[in-house]
């Protein structure tokens, strides 16, 4: 029997980030308007795969996910000397300009979950010329901390243990179990402290709280979908931070936590075919 | 009948419900503490040995300690037990979030077992809800 054989390619590219050369892991699929996805802080861009592997999005859309360094395939850079990984505003935005100019986009549109939602709305405020459309997932200014980080990451407890058995409640209870167990296992497989890194943009470096008022959705659409089931980023989080930018559409999923595309990538599809499909349109009229 | 009541009803087959779930004694084989577990309204002294429930006694026993303790309102346990229950209330943590259950004590053994509890404490859930 011949093996069926999924669409998306995997590359790596070398990218310049901040003067250090990054080999960052991708996997792309189709053709058209580039769109760039961002994975949840400490996964990997397996949580795209959905998406990637959707034929009538690729029709129209060159869709990129690549994993951030330390993260899936991307390893730290050669000069790290193991030091803690900490990702920081500037750094996280670095490295999307980065990799967005070295495949010489134009003008994609960027689409990122939880931590990528939150960088999403850096990229309105300073960056949005550049981009055709912003799409934030699981994206708010600022949320309320729920837990220590400092449980993901010691000696004394397993760190992919503790970091799936946390998020796992952000997964809303109709999620297949299939698709559950996939996106804790990204978890369950992250490097030691990775998740707790990443958290650090989350908790402590970007609070973007009086900074959003800024964006301007008429350079740039802005577009913020976030589950009815997601209690770290709740909807009301998502609504308060729309409530200050004018033109920012906002949604709230039903039956969705916090990883929408790859906890139930069928009920995501209701909701973000729609937004790709306004984007689609914009573009060609 | 006291609001707490068909939650301890509820409670009091939790070691009977793990017994039939040889996975999760499994996972928590190498698990040993006394907790706290219950409402804030009736607490019950949890042992657990190997990841078994081997003594479960209502609270309080006098000079009883206990490492760490997680109780939630008689409502936040009707909530979360329910088949499909609403945002907000399906997680432990969740709970503990919005304010409606409290996590104190040495939480160690709760985090190192953290899918453990959760899934220990939502066996009612899959077993036709709240007595």
């Amino acid at each position: 029997m011949t093996a069926y054989i999924e669409p998306m390619i995997g590359r790596y590219a070398h990218v310049d980030i901040d003067g250090t050369t990054h080999r960052i892991y991708f996997e792309e699929a189709g053709q058209g308007i580039p769109l760039v996805c961002l994975h949840t802080a400490g996964s990997d861009n397996r949580q795209w795969r959905y998406l990637l592997a959707d034929e009538e999005f690729t029709r129209h859309y060159r869709i990129i996910a690549f994993d951030l360094p330390w993260h899936g395939k991307s390893n730290p850079p050669a000069n790290w000397d193991g030091s803690e990984y900490q990702l920081t505003t500037k750094r996280y935005t670095q490295t999307i300009r980065a990799f967005c100019a070295a495949l010489d986009l134009d003008k994609p549109v960027v689409m990122g979950c939880s931590i990528g939602g939150r960088i999403v709305l850096n990229l309105a405020i300073d960056h949005a010329s550049e981009f055709r459309a912003l799409i934030g997932l699981e994206a708010a200014d600022f949320q309320a901390p729920w837990y220590d980080t400092a449980w993901l990451n010691r000696p004394d407890v397993h760190g992919g243990e503790v970091c799936a058995a946390l998020v796992s409640g952000l997964v809303a209870p109709q999620s297949p179990p299939e698709a559950r167990m996939e996106t804790l296992w990204a978890y369950k497989q992250g490097g030691p402290g990775v998740f707790k890194g990443d958290l650090y943009f989350y908790r402590v470096d970007g609070d973007l709280r009086g900074r959003t008022a800024a964006i301007d959705t008429t350079t740039c659409p802005l577009y913020l979908l976030t589950g009815e089931y997601d209690f770290s980023c709740s909807p009301e989080d998502t609504v308060r931070t729309a409530s200050g930018i004018t033109g920012a559409e906002v949604t709230v999923m039903e039956a969705l936590g916090h990883f929408p595309m790859s906890e139930n990538p069928a009920q995501f599809r209701r909701y973000i075919a729609p937004v790709l499909e306004t984007i689609k349109q914009k573009h060609s009229s | 009948m006291k609001k707490s009541d068909p939650v301890s009803a509820t409670f009091e087959q939790l070691p009977a419900l793990l017994e039939r779930d040889a996975a999760l004694i499994q996972r928590g084989r190498f698990l040993d503490v006394d907790c706290l577990l219950g409402s804030t309204e009736q607490g019950w002294h949890v042992a657990i040995r190997a990841g078994r429930i081997t003594g479960m006694v209502p609270a309080p026993v006098l000079m009883r300690s206990w490492t760490f303790g997680y109780r939630a309102t008689p409502e936040a346990w009707t909530a979360f037990w329910q088949p499909m229950p609403k945002a907000g209330w399906h997680d432990l943590l969740s709970l503990t979030k919005r304010g409606a259950a409290t996590l104190e004590g040495d939480i160690k053994p709760f985090m190192t077992h953290l899918q453990y509890f959760k899934d220990l404490l939502a066996l009612p859930r899959n077993a036709g809800g709240i007595a």
